[in-house]
């Protein structure tokens, strides 16, 4: 802020000339380009041999099938009501899944910020299935929610249904499964973007006159909501390509027969490569449409600091 | 310009002094498990009245405030406004205003919607919403900034939106919790005459808390010093700072000299190389007896040569200014006119002072007191 103008001959040199003399080292760091850059360097390189390589590969792949031309093995699949079928139910899978994950986490998470007693064992059961593989939640569903599983016993002992209520084997299951090994993700996310937000903006809310409804629907909700879409498309893609459990507890030659497992049987119990990734190349293009789109509709909302200070 | 509240423009006509005529605390106490943070407070406070609470953090001064406003239960006394009991009601229905010590400012809206917002909860129309939102940025002079959100703005245009944003809803009552602690030094003294501004032009009532002496002093009408959740002293700013009734308060309310020395008769002390005649501040206090003298710095001065009163052990001279003893001048600072000196005795007190003269570090002084200006307290200065 000094006021003082530097004339021509001022020390401060002439920009033009600069540019030439400036070392190479501080134009660059000038771009953030400097020796810190080099701890990218293994992740990049894994990033390449373990996605880029493959992703390339499988998508060259994709264009020589067999037969019919470059996108032969495209056409295939959009000409095969059964396969088509599966992308269809994918979504009726993930949206729901993504949608009650990020759903059921909000209330919960937001309850859990006050101190109660046994808030770390409430948190440690919401967490646990996390550490749990799909295929051990896959068996405890069969377990617990199967025909003869404990869950129909007690219904059946309580006298609530005299017929064994089918949760297993079919889409139900499958819902269960990606609802159970999801949730804990969502909850974590979210409890850590809830937690961001600085309780003072509750508590000023509360004080100009705002219910807690009110403070939830003008404050904190506006303020998560950005959070809310990433946690949203972070289950949705853990969703979209649920493998284990369609086949474990759906009914993976009908309701559940996903496009993961239209991919796993063209490639490996039909050994069509092209098409296997022709599958999975389709899958990624509608996971990337759904994140693209969930990722506009953030950007247009406020993703600023929520912290006390403005 | 429909519903006749524009406070930009005549408002002392038509807007009432003050919406509240008394506040009254009584016994408010407030426990965290065995832990008292604030021992049964009574306060009554009146319309129109400014009131501070003043004391370290610490002291219980945020929780009676957040007390006050309803985010912290009481787990005692009740708080009644115009006899009607408010302690029961949670913050939506209590309907003060409060100034957050971080704003907490939302910042996902405009400094418009911001303002709006408790005008909105109130389910107002929205040109009667507009209308008092624009008035109320016009006040806190921010009309030009009303489109941007808060992250935009600097500190104090921030501080001033939550100023605004409290006031605009017209509140009985407005409290702030430290509202300048995050401002730099010139913009508080700003922002100070700015807020005592808006009290007087809103005819608000305001409870400020604030562990700054100076700020308490020159804003409120009265101030309540707090102190291990305790009241120390409610008085208004002069009372507190001519006759403050502790040590605590004294060297709260800026005398930087507390003394250790031992009663001589009712009014002198001495002790420690130094003797001093003083006035009574707490009490009677008997000869022999332990005491603390407390002395402003700008109490104490370089003895002129004519300045009557011997040095150290000649005790009980009534004078206008009585040399209080000998000290070394140590650090010298230069604030403009005066110099702020320490200076160190033999026996190792250290004593601050103001001087016009000319004073090095390493210049043996000899300091003075007038003794209206010395206050004697009962007790040896570590007991309240």
């Amino acid at each position: 802020m000094t006021a003082v103008a530097a004339g021509p001959q001022a020390p401060a040199p002439d920009p033009g000339t600069v540019r030439g003399r400036v070392a190479l080292t501080h134009q660059l760091a000038e771009r953030g380009v400097d020796r810190v850059l080099l701890l990218a360097v293994p992740g990049v390189l894994a990033l390449v041999a373990l996605f880029c390589y493959p992703f390339l590969y499988g998508l060259q792949l994709s264009f020589q099938p067999a037969h019919g031309g470059v996108l032969g093995a495209y056409k295939a699949f959009f000409s095969d009501p059964f396969a088509r079928k599966s992308i269809w139910q994918t979504f009726a899978l993930a949206i729901p899944a993504s949608l009650i994950n990020v759903g059921a986490s909000v209330p919960i998470s937001y309850r859990m910020r006050r101190e109660f007693r046994g808030k770390r064992l409430l948190l440690a059961v919401l967490v646990v299935p996390i550490t749990l593989g799909t295929v051990l939640t896959a068996e405890g569903i069969l377990e617990f929610y199967g025909p003869a599983g404990w869950f129909n016993r007690t219904l059946h002992l309580l006298g609530l249904s005299s017929s064994p209520v089918k949760l297993t084997m079919n889409y139900t299951g499958v819902l269960l499964s990606l609802v159970i090994s999801g949730f804990p993700f969502a909850y974590l996310l979210i409890h850590s973007y809830l937690s961001g937000i600085h309780p003072s903006m509750e508590k000023a809310a509360a004080t100009l006159g705002a219910d807690w409804w009110r403070r939830f629907r003008y404050v904190t909700l506006p303020l998560l909501a950005p959070g809310l879409m990433t946690t949203f498309c972070l289950t949705f893609v853990m969703t979209f390509a649920v493998f284990p459990s369609a086949l474990m507890v759906g009914d993976p030659d009908g309701s559940t027969h996903v496009i993961s497992i239209e991919a796993y049987e063209a490639a490996l119990q039909r050994f069509d490569y092209a098409q296997g990734c022709a599958d999975a190349m389709i899958m990624t293009a509608l996971m990337l449409a759904v994140i693209v789109a969930v990722t506009a509709l953030r950007s247009r909302l406020y993703t600023g600091a929520t912290g006390g200070k403005g | 310009m429909t519903t006749g509240s524009l406070p930009g423009t005549a408002p002392p006509v038509q807007r009432p002094r003050s919406q509240l005529r008394e506040l009254e605390l009584r016994g408010v106490s407030r426990a965290y498990g065995a832990h008292l943070a604030l021992k049964p407070f009574d306060l009554t406070v009146r319309g129109g009245e400014f009131v501070a609470l003043l004391g370290p953090s610490g002291c219980g001064k945020t929780t009676a405030l957040n007390c006050l406003a309803g985010l912290l239960p009481l787990t005692g006394g009740e708080i009644r406004l115009d006899g009607r009991r408010v302690d029961t009601l949670p913050p939506e229905k209590r309907g003060f205003g409060m100034v957050f010590q971080n704003y907490a400012l939302f910042p996902h809206l405009t400094v418009r919607a911001n303002v709006a917002f408790g005008l909105k909860m109130r389910r107002l129309g929205k040109a009667e919403i507009r209308d008092r939102v624009e008035a109320v940025l016009r006040l806190v002079r921010l009309t030009e900034h009303a489109a941007k959100h808060p992250g935009q703005l600097s500190g104090g245009q921030q501080q001033r939106v939550a100023i605004a944003r409290a006031i605009v809803v017209q509140p009985p009552l407005v409290l702030m919790d430290e509202p300048l602690s995050n401002l730099d030094a010139a913009l508080r003294l700003e922002m100070r005459s700015e807020i005592r501004r808006i009290h007087q032009e809103f005819g608000l009532t305001t409870i400020y808390v604030t562990h700054d002496q100076e700020e308490a002093l020159s804003l409120a009408d009265r101030l309540v010093v707090l102190r291990d959740g305790e009241v120390s002293q409610v008085g208004t700013p002069a009372e507190l700072y001519e006759h403050p009734v502790s040590p605590y308060v004294a060297a709260f309310m800026g005398y930087r000299n507390m003394l250790s020395l031992t009663a001589m008769s009712g009014d002198t002390a001495a002790g420690r190389g130094l003797s001093v005649t003083g006035t009574p501040g707490g009490g009677p206090v008997a000869a022999g007896q332990p005491v603390t003298v407390a002395i402003r710095p700008e109490d104490l001065h370089v003895a002129g040569d004519g300045e009557p009163g011997g040095g150290a052990g000649t005790a009980g001279t009534a004078a206008p200014a009585a040399v209080v003893g000998e000290a070394v001048a140590e650090v010298v600072e230069y604030h403009g006119r005066t110099l702020h000196v320490e200076a160190v005795t033999a026996e190792g007190d250290r004593l601050h002072l103001r001087t016009s003269r000319p004073v090095h570090p390493g210049d043996a002084l000899r300091v003075a007191a007038a003794p209206e200006r010395a206050l004697i307290f009962p007790g040896d200065g570590s007991a309240p």
